[in-house]
């Protein structure tokens, strides 16, 4: 299901049991079972049985489940992915990607683990997770590498310090590539996710950096703490004025349909087709937060 | 499977488990956890169901249980059961467990 609310994707390390038991009490959208960065790396194998059997065992209630597996320079990605396609993930988050070459790698990895594990063809999302300056010049070709690609996410930690920049509260070392990693995303029809904020006491400015990617166009951000998802789904909840307008806006475009007119004035302003998209986008976010229930 | 060494996996901290094994004749259980009363019969069936399902039938298991899920549970007896079989590179995901 590639087109839902994913406003928050919090990391979860697999290696420890505390931390993927009651995730799903601070309804992120989604979840990502670390393989990775966070895990040990005596414990990698450890961190993947539990895997396995988190998927398979352990009700996440409906949050979205992602795995992020290890870098294809190392030699544990492959049963990662057979680990994750066996236990039933939703998806896969495949780090460091710089080229179209290593989402192909990875969709015929899990196309193969479909397969043998007797998954639906094509079931398993792909995530790119972009690190570097290469991989924000080939944005494009990697958020058109597959069918499987749901989205891609920026990780600014990585990628400042391949760029010798330093981290700003304003993000100004960050515009650029989260700009043309937008771009690519919209231009491949996919979703665009912004780096983790690593600064867990200072909610004031994770505020104001999920404001700042929710107007640029971002769909969602990436967490690593239970306590950053209510700021940030509240950032990404729309207004009563946003709501009541979206609404208008529909049903204004519903009326001028059917009696011919192209171009309306919604709450004072002009409207046309070309708005309809942003005013349900608008009504998803406002069900995700459970202040619209209507049917538009 | 047959277990060639003494192996341990998981940890002391909540939510976890921490499990050691070594090679015995037969199956022996030892179970020490902080939820015994409420949860002690469901934790035993569960490393018995593991066991069974892995073909182990010599083995020596100790437990002890900070109040792990049943995931937890048996992934950390997998875990010990496959290192102490070094079989950690060959695991038969989808099918034995």
């Amino acid at each position: 299901m590639k087109n839902r609310v994913r406003r928050t994707m919090i990391f979860l390390n697999c290696q420890r049991a505390a931390l993927i038991k009651d995730a799903y009490i601070y309804k992120p959208d989604c979840v990502i079972l670390d393989l990775e960065d966070a895990v040990a790396h005596s414990e990698k194998d450890s961190a993947r049985v539990s895997l396995y059997n988190t998927l398979k065992y352990h009700d996440y209630r409906g949050v979205e489940r992602w795995v992020r597996i290890n870098g294809l320079d190392t030699n544990l990605y492959k049963e990662d992915i057979r680990a994750a396609v066996a236990g039933g993930c939703d998806g896969i988050r495949i780090p460091k990607t710089e080229k179209k070459a290593d989402v192909t790698l990875v969709a015929d990895l899990v196309s193969a683990a479909e397969k043998e594990f007797g998954r639906e063809e094509g079931s398993t999302m792909l995530m790119a997770a972009l690190e570097s300056p290469l991989a924000v010049i080939n944005a494009y070709e990697i958020a058109t590498s597959s069918p499987r690609m749901m989205g891609m996410a920026l990780s600014a930690g990585d990628f400042c310090s391949s760029m010798h920049a330093v981290r700003t509260p304003e993000g100004t070392e960050m515009f650029t590539a989260r700009q043309q990693m937008l771009i690519a995303c919209r231009a491949a029809g996919i979703m665009c996710f912004d780096t983790v904020f690593t600064d867990l006491d200072d909610t004031e400015s994770l505020i104001k950096e999920t404001e700042l990617i929710m107007k640029m166009g971002f769909d969602g951000k990436s967490v690593i703490s239970p306590k950053q998802i209510a700021l940030i789904h509240k950032v990404f909840t729309p207004t009563e004025k946003e709501l009541n307008h979206a609404i208008h806006v529909l049903e204004a475009v519903k009326e001028s349909a059917a009696s011919g007119v192209g171009v309306l004035v919604v709450d004072g302003k002009m409207v046309d087709v070309a708005w309809v998209e942003g005013a349900k986008r608008v009504l998803k976010l406002a069900r995700a937060a459970g202040i619209y229930k209507g049917d538009l | 499977m047959k277990l060639i060494k003494s192996a341990i996996a998981g940890t002391y901290e909540s939510s976890d488990a921490f499990v050691r094994v070594e090679p015995a004749e037969g199956v022996k259980i030892d179970l020490e956890s902080s939820v015994m009363d409420q949860y002690g019969d469901s934790i035993l069936a569960s490393v018995r169901d593991v066991l069974k399902n892995l073909d182990v039938s010599g083995v020596s298991v100790a437990i002890t249980d900070k109040g792990a899920l049943d995931c937890t549970l048996r992934a950390r007896v997998e875990t010990a059961i496959f290192r102490a079989c070094d079989a950690m590179d060959n695991i038969p995901w989808g099918t034995k467990i």
